[in-house]
């Protein structure tokens, strides 16, 4: 007996938990994690792709926090953001400083994504140009490098002096406005990453980097010690891509998403097919089934965090009120808690909560908690002491006050309180994509990403909708739920 | 200064401060049960801080102050209220509650039933004689006159043993007002409840009281029936106030 209740509890508990796979917000990063989830789940594991989480940090806390198992990452950032003191060329220093951490790491795939400067293929062959040095017997080259990159220490200063180049026409311009003055042909050349989708595109040549001036960014796949005991087949699969991707072919890839629209999961796909012969089901679901999950997300997000906001605003709100040094306590720690950037709160949030739908319910609960409160206490103080003591000069006792006449008489302040939230809300959640919760912000952050408008709007209006939407909600329950006479203010 | 016979509420040495000000006090006064006692006197003069203390709305700094027999306490204070109703200036209606919620507001706290809440509603309607068409209607839709008959209603809702009202008329313009006045002394007769009001107009104070309570700077400078205080003042003030309402217009 005692064996099958074990057996039953075994059954619940020890099923094998899913691989899950993390990428950060950008494109290279969501097909490298999808090719990632996608070799782990040929493997047989049972895998999951959580895609475009926020940014570094986010990722770096979820694996260490065991939210992730997996996700890729560049030797560069590992260097100088996660493992202060290591250097990216040195692998096994690296991997040292990992296994410290409870991290492995894949050898190094194939490419480094850094800094390079492109010329046109055409000019390049013409004028015989191959690597970096090359460009001192080019003085008369006009360079248009991003702002960004003219501001770096490491940028174009540093540049200059270890190759001694000669250039004097060197403009600073917007990254896209580069492109663009390269193929008009006012400027010969440009920095870029070695293996932006452009590359192809315009038909850049880069430049090697002969005397190694450019940190070493490496893409690597970083992996939780405990996943090849947890899941052999999946760390057998994330070890076997390395070296399997060279720079030609993350351009090309990354080429295929961003300039023929096609979804990461399908470049991965056919990558891995052709290449690694590993067959795997790209899931299409239509633009009308897409969108509805994000609202359902996006609706749960919203749902859930006002309605524990109101179940802990309004009694704080009545506290605040009635004893009116705690109410400066309240008002004030709400207060600052609204000042928090909503990023950093989902970033602070994740080691607590983890990633997904919890953390962006937190924060957009902690976030409702201040104008729900606000228009509790105003509500409350704004009865007039001649009711307030009419109510009490009845004998009724202080909740059977509060109950009867004190709240009905603020509730046109509460409800406004709780719109005020409920708005914020439908707006703010939309920062949930970023880790992982879903809702509108996922097209939103893809469209940002791939700089396409059409995604963008199938997050931002559906977003912008259901704010008109609660508008609406709220001025009818306003109209059920308080009295005639309490309408348009007392 | 104790009258002869029960008393509804008795106050000794009763002292009243706010913020090291003396309000009221100290004072001595008996309020004799079934009768209508007037607080008269211009304002500042204490008469609504008395009417208060009696309800417990405030406490005394100083004295002793009995209400019904019973000695007003943080403990007792609620209970002694719903025995003693009170009606304030603008009627105190709450605006969310419609006439007769407001005037079931006490009775439904109470869990009577609702046939016995509607026939009190109704017999109380007919004795404030406010049409019952105009139960339904919020206080925003009420005259003023109206808003103060259904305070009347809300304040007698559980038939209290004492009814204390606080310028029950002076929101009111003229007409309104001495019909009102008309009405009132009328319910009060009828029910023979001891009565406390507060006024500083001295021809409602001939019009209801048996017994008027003159005050100034919070210390009771003369009661008993205003013919008394006619006839023979106490001092200068009495005269000088009574004075005061013959040359007014």
């Amino acid at each position: 007996m005692r064996g099958a209740v074990l057996l039953a509890l075994c059954a619940l508990g020890c099923a094998p938990k899913a691989v899950r796979v993390g990428s950060k917000n950008f494109t290279e990063g969501v097909i490298l994690g999808e090719v990632a989830a996608r070799a782990c789940a040929a493997g047989g594991a049972v895998t999951e792709h959580r895609r475009q989480l926020g940014g570094t940090a986010v990722l770096w806390r979820a694996l260490r926090s065991g939210e992730i198992d997996a996700y890729p990452e560049y030797t560069g950032t590992l260097a100088s953001e996660l493992l202060r003191g290591v250097d990216a060329r040195d692998l096994r220093g690296m991997r040292r400083a990992l296994a410290r951490e409870g991290v492995a790491m894949t050898a190094p795939l194939g490419f480094n994504n850094t800094y390079a400067i492109g010329v046109p293929e055409a000019l390049a062959s013409a004028r015989g140009l191959r690597t970096l040095s090359d460009l001192q017997r080019e003085p008369g080259l006009a360079l248009g490098l991003s702002h960004e990159f003219l501001d770096r220490a490491d940028g174009w200063a540093g540049l200059r002096a270890r190759y001694g180049l000669p250039q004097r026409d060197v403009r600073g311009m917007d990254h896209d406005l580069a492109y663009r003055a390269l193929s008009s042909g006012a400027i010969q050349a440009t920095d870029l990453y070695t293996t932006d989708a452009e590359i192809a595109w315009h038909r850049l040549r880069v430049l090697s980097d002969d005397r190694e001036y450019f940190p070493e960014y490496s893409a690597v796949l970083l992996y939780r010690a405990d996943l090849p005991r947890r899941s052999p087949s999946c760390a057998r699969a994330l070890e076997s891509l390395g070296g399997s991707l060279d720079a030609a072919t993350m351009i090309d890839l990354n080429d295929q998403v961003k300039r023929r629209r096609r979804t990461e999961s399908s470049v991965a796909a056919a990558w891995l097919e052709a290449h690694r012969g590993l067959r795997s089901a790209v899931a299409s679901e239509g633009r009308a089934e897409r969108v509805w999950q994000r609202t359902r997300e996006h609706l749960a997000m919203v749902l859930s965090s006002l309605l524990a906001a109101v179940l802990c605003a309004v009694p704080l709100g009545v506290a605040a009120a009635k004893r009116p040094r705690l109410g400066t306590l309240v008002l004030g720690a709400a207060g600052v808690l609204q000042t928090v950037p909503s990023l950093a709160l989902l970033v602070l949030l994740i080691p607590l909560l983890g990633i997904g739908a919890a953390p962006a319910v937190a924060a957009l609960f902690l976030y409702s908690l201040l104008p729900i409160v606000q228009n509790t206490v105003a509500g409350l103080r704004g009865i007039s002491p001649a009711l307030r003591e009419s109510a009490e000069a009845l004998g009724l006792p202080p909740f059977a006050r509060l109950r009867l006449v004190e709240l009905p008489l603020a509730l046109p302040s509460i409800l406004a309180g709780v719109k005020t939230a409920a708005v914020i809300n439908v707006g703010t959640a939309t920062l949930g994509a970023m880790v992982g919760a879903g809702g509108y912000g996922q097209p939103i952050l893809r469209g940002i990403r791939l700089d396409s408008t059409s995604t963008i709007m199938e997050g931002a209006l559906p977003a912008a909708a259901l704010a008109l939407l609660t508008q609406a909600l709220f001025a009818c329950i306003e109209r059920v739920a308080v009295p005639r006479s309490l309408r348009g203010g007392r | 200064m104790t009258a002869h016979g029960p008393t509804a509420a008795s106050l000794v040495g009763v002292m009243k401060r706010y913020g090291g000000a003396v309000a009221l006090g100290p004072i001595d006064l008996d309020v004799p049960v079934g009768r209508t006692t007037v607080l008269l006197g211009p304002s500042g003069c204490g008469k609504s801080t008395l009417l208060r203390l009696i309800n417990g709305l405030i406490a005394p700094d100083e004295g002793t102050l009995r209400v019904l027999g019973e000695g007003v306490t943080p403990a007792s204070v609620e209970a002694l209220r719903r025995r003693v109703g009170y009606v304030i200036q603008e009627g105190g209606l709450f605006p969310h509650l419609s006439a007769r919620q407001n005037v079931a507001l006490l009775p439904r706290w109470l869990r009577w039933e609702t046939p016995r809440i509607d026939a009190r509603v109704a017999e109380l309607a007919a004795l404030a004689r406010l049409p019952e068409a105009l139960l339904d209607r919020h206080p925003g839709e009420l005259s003023g006159g109206q808003r103060q008959r259904v305070a009347l209603m809300r304040a007698l809702a559980l038939d209290p043993e004492m009814l204390l009202l606080d310028e029950p008329l002076g929101a009111l313009d003229p007409m309104v007002r001495a019909e009102l006045q008309r009405d009132l002394r009328e319910v009060f007769r009828t029910l023979g409840k001891t009565v406390v009001l507060v006024t500083h107009d001295l021809r409602e104070a001939r019009h209801f009281g048996d017994l008027v309570v003159l005050l100034r700077d919070g210390r009771v400078v003369q009661r008993g029936p205003l013919s008394a205080l006619e006839s023979a003042p106490s001092e200068g003030f009495v005269r000088d106030f009574l004075d005061a309402w013959r040359e007014a217009p």
